[in-house]
């Protein structure tokens, strides 16, 4: 594997393997402090994402690795109208490993295509974004134990969120996971995945817009409405509140239960269930760096 | 009605009753100096009705593209008058330049210059996806 575009470009075992390259880089932070000195990653962001940069960053810093790029088209050559192929290309003779953010759908396999380097897309508009979801996964199996026989809740915005398409997708993967989709009606999850998705492999979900199966779920992944999906403010504003995780409303969960969600949030979760040692929001971004980590080096062929 | 047959030629036999003039416009048949022969709802014993493309000269075709529009077609090459090579198609993997991909948050909405490249995701329903967006083409395509 040269690239990551998309998370179906990896299979169970390479999932698996990376996962665990991450948990021996938590256990054991020294091995792995100079396993990428004299490398750099290039960080091209054709549209801002601080977070998403800042962790690819983090990532090749604690490798031991050195970072160059730029964080907005406008400080890139695409402002004079350079495609990305030819980009990619000239990137290909500074550094040793792209990370790509860029507004349109597909522009990192592109990239990928033009480079002789390895490209990871860190996400092309609201299409693939798999390194969120390699981070979800190594949350889940963190926290879990395992990727398989897990009721997994997803609330909030699921008809625009592409986190939660990828990862019902990914987790599609394994056996005896079920589903329970929390949402207002207007963002429902897109018939397109319930149909190629869940019924297509057999997967039992359920469809609702209330609170109700709180106490069987083993995850619950939360997701931010997103106001730049509305054309209408009023519309926005009404949907935004109506699904807010508060602390009252974990009574009934279970004691492990796993609270995500990929942030920034808004309102949808209550400050006071930051204290909850169910959430795990927080831990989340860290596994964020760690995968990061163990993609670069596979990616870079390092052991 | 009598058509010649051909002596060194190709003949798309089998096309979906209807689909002749949009295979000639597809495969730029109208460049070409030679005899060629558009038979539309002639009888067929399968279809009941089918069309069909008689070209008097040994040209390259583009199979995918053929494939693509319609897999029932049979391509039968002749040589001396007589069939030197019967092929049926299937819908191909890949087809590149043949369908425009109309999302305008793809990258092809940009780049003027990148191929509009589509795969095949269900061989069954013969669906493509565009490799940049996944998106279907739209039908008018």
């Amino acid at each position: 594997m040269k690239d990551l575009i998309s998370i179906t470009d990896l299979s169970i075992e390479e999932l698996q393997e990376l996962i665990d390259k991450a948990e021996d880089i938590i256990e054991n932070p020294d091995k792995f402090c100079d396993k990428c000195k004299r490398k750099k990653l290039a960080t091209l962001f054709f549209e801002p994402s601080t977070r998403t940069r800042l962790s690819f960053e983090a990532a090749m810093l604690e490798l031991g690795g050195s970072v160059l790029g730029f964080s907005e088209a406008s400080s890139s050559s695409a402002s004079k109208g350079e495609s990305v192929a030819d980009t990619a290309q000239t990137i290909s003779c500074y550094a040793d490993i792209i990370a790509m953010r860029h507004p349109k759908e597909g522009a990192p396999l592109v990239a990928a295509k033009a480079a002789n380097i390895p490209v990871i897309n860190a996400g092309d508009g609201g299409h693939n974004h798999p390194t969120q979801t390699l981070t979800d996964l190594l949350t889940i199996f963190r926290e879990k134990g395992r990727l398989n026989n897990l009721k997994i809740g997803f609330c909030g915005d699921l008809k625009f969120g592409r986190t939660v398409h990828s990862l019902i997708a990914a987790m599609s993967r394994y056996e005896g996971n079920s589903f329970v989709l929390i949402s207002p009606e207007e963002l429902r999850v897109p018939g397109y995945i319930k149909k190629d998705v869940l019924e297509k492999n057999g997967l039992p979900y359920k469809e609702t817009d209330n609170w109700n199966d709180m106490p069987e779920l083993d995850i619950l992944y939360m997701t931010r409405v997103q106001r730049e999906r509305f054309f209408n403010e009023a519309d926005y504003l009404r949907l935004r509140d109506v699904f807010i995780l508060t602390v009252d409303k974990l009574a009934d969960a279970k004691d492990d239960l796993c609270i995500m969600h990929p942030l920034p949030r808004v309102n949808e979760i209550e400050h006071a269930v930051d204290s909850d040692k169910r959430a795990c929001y927080f831990k989340q971004v860290l596994n964020g760096k760690y995968i990061r980590m163990a993609l670069i080096l596979k990616l870079l062929g390092i052991e | 009605m009598t058509i010649d047959s051909i002596k060194n030629g190709i003949v798309l036999d089998h096309i979906e009753a209807g689909k002749s003039m949009e295979i000639y416009k597809v495969l730029e048949l109208s460049k070409l100096d030679c005899q060629i022969a558009i038979i539309k709802n002639a009888t067929s014993k399968k279809a009941g009705h089918k069309d069909i493309i008689k070209i008097d000269s040994l040209i390259d075709i583009n199979l995918d593209v053929l494939g693509y529009i319609d897999p029932g077609i049979t391509v039968n090459i002749v040589k001396d008058g007589v069939i030197a090579e019967k092929r049926h198609l299937s819908l191909p993997e890949t087809v590149t330049d043949v369908l425009k991909c109309k999302n305008p948050r793809c990258i092809t909405s940009v780049e003027q210059e990148l191929p509009h490249v589509f795969r095949l995701v269900d061989r069954e329903k013969g669906i493509y996806r565009c490799v940049y967006c996944e998106h279907k083409p739209k039908a008018e395509a």
